[in-house]
């Protein structure tokens, strides 16, 4: 209640800069999750491919960074809508 | 407390023109790069032609397109692609140019932050990759390959067909153009982030005994950025590679 309390005597234009803050570190933060997962699957099966043919490793490498490239789109796309974000 | 003054973001990447047809940092950056890019060729063939061995510039020359050979057109399309290798390569070493600035002392700004060159260049692969494609399967077979994909089951192209569409003439060029800009963009902020943070922990009083380590930290991102500068023109080059290869061949 104190915190509703407070939100409710702030000037509504620094409410919003401070709730437009707070979202773009939702945005940022909930589009990291799933790449974050994808790049540890991608990169821990190259390394896991690498190490059973390591005579493969340079057709693995550089479909490995494919793989990374296409993942972390999603989490770059998230960080530039965060900068998109305005209140 | 602190005297931590973190600017704008536009105060970050926003430069003043002070050239005709407004002549900026990153514009300057990208003219550098582009001359850069020429003269390394240029002069690198003018000595390798005098030389039985290639040394100095000529060898670096050498390996660098033996690299762009066999690492990203032999993995992705084969002796067929060795036409595209002089395209491919200015690509690689303009976006490594371009990027390598963000560590340069006294420029220290990746010029590809700005959206505008990831774009041109993205369009640029976007129109290649179809291009070639129109021209070597013809327009039927073409948009017969990305709309209908082969061993898919027929029901299921009511959700396949729309997804292809999207992803293939609209989500490529994007999500090209946006992996370039973005990567250097925060590496950029990353960078200014922990130097306005040093200087400001260099300023307080008892603070002080934290600042080696966030410029130790700081020093570690400027290595980590030269791999990634590098990194990202690899892998902007092997993605047009890799579209323009499957202009090439259609699926199977």
């Amino acid at each position: 209640m104190y915190a509703l309390h407070l939100l409710a005597q702030q000037d509504p234009g620094e409410l919003v800069q401070g709730l437009t803050a707070v979202g773009r570190g939702i945005v940022y933060g909930g589009a990291a999750i799933g790449p974050g997962i994808g790049i540890g699957i991608v990169v821990g099966n190259a390394i896991t491919a690498m190490a059973r043919q390591p005579e493969s490793a340079g057709v693995v490498r550089t479909t490995m960074f494919l793989g990374i490239a296409f993942t972390e789109a999603l989490a770059l796309f998230g960080f530039v809508l965060s900068f998109i974000i305005s209140g | 407390m602190l005297a931590l003054e973190f600017p704008p973001i536009s105060e970050l990447v926003e430069w003043r023109s002070f050239g005709p047809g407004g002549l900026n940092k990153v514009a300057l950056i990208y003219v550098v790069s582009a001359l850069l890019t020429v003269a390394f060729f240029v002069v690198a063939a003018s000595k390798g032609r005098r030389q039985r061995v290639p040394t100095g510039i000529a060898a670096i020359a050498e390996s660098s397109v033996d690299f762009v050979r066999n690492q990203i057109i032999m993995q992705t399309m084969g002796t067929e692609g060795m036409v595209y290798l002089p395209l491919l390569a200015t690509m690689f070493f303009f976006i490594f140019f371009s990027n390598i600035f963000e560590i340069v002392p006294g420029v220290q700004f990746p010029a590809n932050a700005r959206i505008a060159m990831p774009i041109v260049l993205a369009v640029l692969v976007w129109l290649i990759f179809n291009v070639v494609g129109l021209v070597k399967q013809g327009p039927i077979h073409y948009f017969k390959g990305i709309l209908f994909p082969p061993g898919v089951p027929k029901a299921l192209y009511l959700l396949v067909t729309p997804i292809e569409l999207v992803s293939t003439l609209l989500v490529r060029p994007l999500s090209l153009s946006v992996r370039l800009f973005a990567n250097m963009l925060a590496g950029h902020l990353i960078l200014a982030t922990f130097a306005i943070l040093s200087a400001a922990l260099f300023s307080a009083s008892i603070s002080i005994a934290v600042m080696p380590f966030s410029f130790l930290l700081l020093v570690f991102l400027m290595g980590f950025e030269i791999l990634v500068s590098f990194l990202q023109a690899f892998i902007f080059t092997i993605l047009a590679a890799v579209y323009i290869g499957g202009a090439l061949h259609p699926e199977h």
